[in-house]
């Protein structure tokens, strides 16, 4: 499925505003993410397995509030930075 | 407490000095000639990033770290091993552990103190945290990983208190201080909780708390109110400690272990508030304060409006007000606990950065001060690294 990459993010994605990635839930793609771009996970989810505070995460247009949620291949998954981090 | 050993006092520096200032918006470095006349002030790194820390390894005058955040992005730690020509992140930055199912795990906010390890420990580090956490790295910041067994021990957990009992910008960890004589002889300090040392490198802490004040209305003996600002040890009597804290300026001498609030002795009008402790690097009756006013609903700006350092040459006995070259009204100057800072080179240069982003330094040891950035943004922390 492909992923939507915010510009705080790209540093780790080699600039890319897409990128593709594989798993059964948020919590399996976010770390496929990891392997590949080592450290982006850390910066948007904590230790604790939560979303940070002022990063939202959104597959297709429903915001996602945790990683369980349950993902299909066709997915489009956006991270976005929230307005109020700045 | 460990045995007293004898300490070196270093010769003064001769070299060129370099200033790693950490802002709201990211790190500059301003590089000094020899004669610390001219400056060159560099370019942002990591523009819009949050650096509260920048730190040159002393050991090899190499390596740096940076403790860094975005507003949107959480905490880390960027490496640098060719004096900040390029940077790589940590592998795993500070992080408390993942909490067990069902419970409430602690979440590092940012990475806020580092301290380079003793000289007989090349690689290792220390990083203080908010909220209060205590981290250490054994391969110069590449991993990271809590140590000891503070940040998870119910009675340290009692005194770290919560959010609110901290800082505005959160509850820190700070003053990680390693004795130049015994690298298992350890300080560190948390607003709030109080001062902590351990002589077993890690393995069990006490508390140093005696003779502090607190705020009016609190029981001393309660570690949770204490809150030390900034602590330092002195180089060159490393028994000695001095410490600003939130209600006055302290000495201990080691061998009494108790606090001597040495503040009392500052004019009444300024007080003994502020953030910075800067220590002489060879003379141990020689510091420094920049005093904020913390009257009524606590300000914290130069008092009156009219900066100015306090240097004391006998050890608290005495204070005498530096101020020449500052600005004699209207400048509400903050200046916060990691944002001032001394050379080692003879005499002492002084530096120090306002949360309204301007450098000022004394090549004289604070008798004579001049600007030497401004327009910076919101100054967090100013090191002085000897190149």
């Amino acid at each position: 499925m492909t992923v939507q990459i915010p510009t705080a993010l790209r540093s780790y994605t080699k600039q890319k505003r897409a990128v593709e990635a594989e798993g059964q839930n948020l919590a399996e793609v976010l770390s496929a993410l990891d392997r590949r771009y080592p450290g982006l996970r850390f910066r948007i989810i904590t230790e604790q397995a939560t979303i940070r505070q002022h990063i939202r995460i959104f597959v297709n247009e429903e915001q996602a509030r945790n990683l369980s949620v349950a993902l299909r291949p066709d997915d489009q998954i956006h991270i976005i930075c929230a307005l109020s981090g700045g | 407490m460990p045995r007293s050993k004898k300490a070196t006092s270093p010769q003064p520096a001769t070299g060129s000095v370099a200033l790693l200032i950490g802002t709201r918006k990211g790190a500059f470095v301003l590089r000094g000639e020899r004669t610390r006349r001219t400056w060159k002030l560099s370019a942002p790194l990591f523009l819009g990033h949050i650096v509260h820390h920048l730190v040159l390894d002393p050991r090899d005058r190499r390596t740096m770290l940076m403790a860094a955040r975005t507003g949107h992005l959480g905490p880390t730690v960027f490496r640098s091993i060719d004096l900040g020509n390029t940077w790589k992140e940590a592998k795993t930055p500070p992080a408390f552990p993942k909490a067990p199912e069902g419970q409430k795990g602690r979440v590092v906010d940012h990475v806020f103190w580092l301290t380079p390890g003793h000289p007989s420990e090349p690689g290792l580090w220390y990083a203080g945290t908010s909220p209060q956490g205590l981290f250490r790295s054994n391969d110069g910041g590449i991993t990271w990983e809590p140590f000891s067994y503070i940040n998870d021990d119910p009675q340290y957990r009692e005194w770290m208190g919560s959010v609110q009992d901290g800082t505005p910008d959160g509850p820190k960890l700070h003053s990680i201080i390693v004795d130049p004589r015994d690298p298992t002889h350890l300080y560190f300090a948390m607003s709030g909780g109080g001062v902590h040392e351990s002589v077993d490198g890690g393995r069990t802490w006490t508390s140093l708390v005696q003779g502090l004040d607190v705020v009016e209305g609190f029981d001393s003996a309660d570690i949770t109110v204490h809150d030390p600002h900034c602590v330092r040890l002195c180089p060159s009597k490393p028994d000695r400690l001095y410490q600003q804290n939130h209600c006055g300026i302290y000495r201990m001498e080691r061998t009494e272990g108790r606090w001597v609030r040495i503040g009392n002795n500052m004019p009444k009008q300024v007080g003994d508030i502020g953030f910075p402790m800067v220590l002489h690097p060879r003379d141990p009756d020689t510091a420094w304060v920049f005093p904020m006013d913390g009257s009524t609903v606590w300000p914290r700006v130069s008092p009156d409006g009219k900066p100015a350092a306090y240097v004391t040459k006998n050890a608290g006995k005495n204070w005498t007000r530096q101020d020449k070259g500052f600005p004699r009204s209207n400048a509400w100057w903050t200046v916060k606990r990691q944002a001032m800072t001394a050379d080692a080179h003879e005499p002492v240069g002084l530096y120090l950065g306002t949360t309204s982003g301007e450098i000022w330094a004394s090549r004289t040891g604070g008798t004579n001060w001049t600007c030497l950035a401004r327009h910076l943004p919101e100054i967090y922390s100013v090191e002085a690294a000897e190149l």
